[in-house]
C-alpha cells in the first residue's frame, strides 16, 4: 500500500500533541526556574496548536487555523508580561526560584 | 521522524540544567512543529510559527536569561523532594488519559486529510477568513497586544521599594 504523507491518520498527530503536552506538564511541575516554567507553558500552548491545526486540516475547516493565529498572539503577550514580572521580581529578590517567591502567599 | 525529533528536543529541553541550552532545544522543537504544520498543509501557520515563536518569543527569552545572568540551576535548591514524584505521577496519569481518549474511539477520525486542506492553509485563504468572519476578534487581539505593551513597560520600569 502506498503510504503517502497525507494519509498519516489524525490519531498520530493527536498522540504527538498529547506527548508534548505531558512533557510540558512535567516541566512546569518539576523545574524550579521561573523562565523554564514559562517555556514549558509555551510548549503546552504549542501542542494545543498542533491539535487545532490537525483537526483543521482533517475537517477542511479554516476556523482552527484562525484560532491558532489568536493563540499565538495571546502567547506573545503572555510571554512579554510574564518576563517583565520575572525581571521585576528578580530586581527585588535576586532570585528566579519559584519556591522562594511567596509574596502572593498569605 | 519529525515527531521523534520534536519529542526528543522537548525532553532534552525539560531535563537541561542550563536555561540557555533549554531555550535552544525549544527552538529546535518549534522548527519540528513548523515542519509538521507544513505536512498538514498549513503554510501560513508554519511561517508564523518560525517568525513569531522561534524569531520573536525565543529571542525575548534568551534576552531575559542573559539580562538576569542566570547560571546553573543547581544553585536553586530543592525544598521538597517528594513533590517531584507526585508531579511525575500526575503528568503520567494525564498522558495516559489523553492517549486512551485518542485510541478508544477507533472510527471517530477520518484517515485522510480533507481535500480542502490544500486550499485553507494559504495566506490568501487565511486572510480572507480572518477579515471577513473574524474581524472583531482580530481587532480585540490588537487591543490586547497594545495593553500588553503598556503593561510590560510599566512593570519593567517601576522601582519597588
Amino acid at each position: 500500500m502506498n503510504f503517502t504523507l497525507t494519509e498519516i491518520p489524525l490519531n498520530y498527530y493527536l498522540a504527538l500533541s498529547a506527548i508534548l503536552f505531558s512533557i510540558g506538564i512535567v516541566g512546569v511541575l518539576t523545574r524550579r526556574n521561573a523562565i523554564i516554567v514559562f517555556i514549558c507553558i509555551e510548549m503546552m500552548l504549542n501542542s494545543v496548536n498542533l491539535t487545532l491545526v490537525a483537526f483543521s486540516a482533517f475537517l477542511g475547516n479554516p476556523a482552527g487555523q484562525i484560532l491558532v493565529f489568536f493563540v499565538m498572539a495571546v502567547a506573545a503577550a503572555e510571554a512579554a508580561v510574564g518576563l517583565a514580572i520575572v525581571i521585576s521580581i528578580f530586581r527585588n529578590k535576586m532570585t528566579v526560584n519559584i519556591d522562594e517567591i511567596n509574596i502572593m502567599k498569605w | 521522524m519529525i515527531a521523534v525529533a520534536a519529542v526528543a528536543s522537548a525532553v532534552l529541553m525539560v531535563i537541561q540544567k542550563n536555561p540557555i541550552k533549554s531555550v535552544l532545544f525549544m527552538i529546535v522543537n518549534f522548527f519540528c512543529l513548523a515542519v509538521i504544520y507544513l505536512l498538514l498543509h498549513a503554510q501560513f501557520i508554519a511561517i508564523i510559527q518560525i517568525l513569531v515563536y522561534a524569531g520573536a518569543i525565543m529571542v525575548l527569552f534568551l534576552f531575559v536569561i542573559m539580562l538576569l545572568n542566570l547560571g546553573d540551576e543547581s544553585l536553586l535548591k530543592e525544598k521538597v523532594n517528594f513533590r517531584k514524584t507526585i508531579a511525575y505521577i500526575l503528568s503520567g496519569v494525564i498522558l495516559l488519559e489523553l492517549i486512551v481518549g485518542i485510541i478508544l474511539p477507533p472510527n471517530l477520525h477520518p484517515i485522510r486529510q480533507s481535500p480542502d486542506a490544500f486550499k485553507i492553509g494559504t495566506v490568501e485563504a487565511i486572510g480572507a477568513t480572518l477579515f471577513q468572519n473574524y474581524l472583531l476578534p482580530f481587532e480585540a487581539v490588537s487591543i490586547l497586544l497594545l495593553a500588553a505593551i503598556v503593561g510590560v513597560v510599566v512593570l519593567a520600569k517601576k522601582k519597588f521599594k
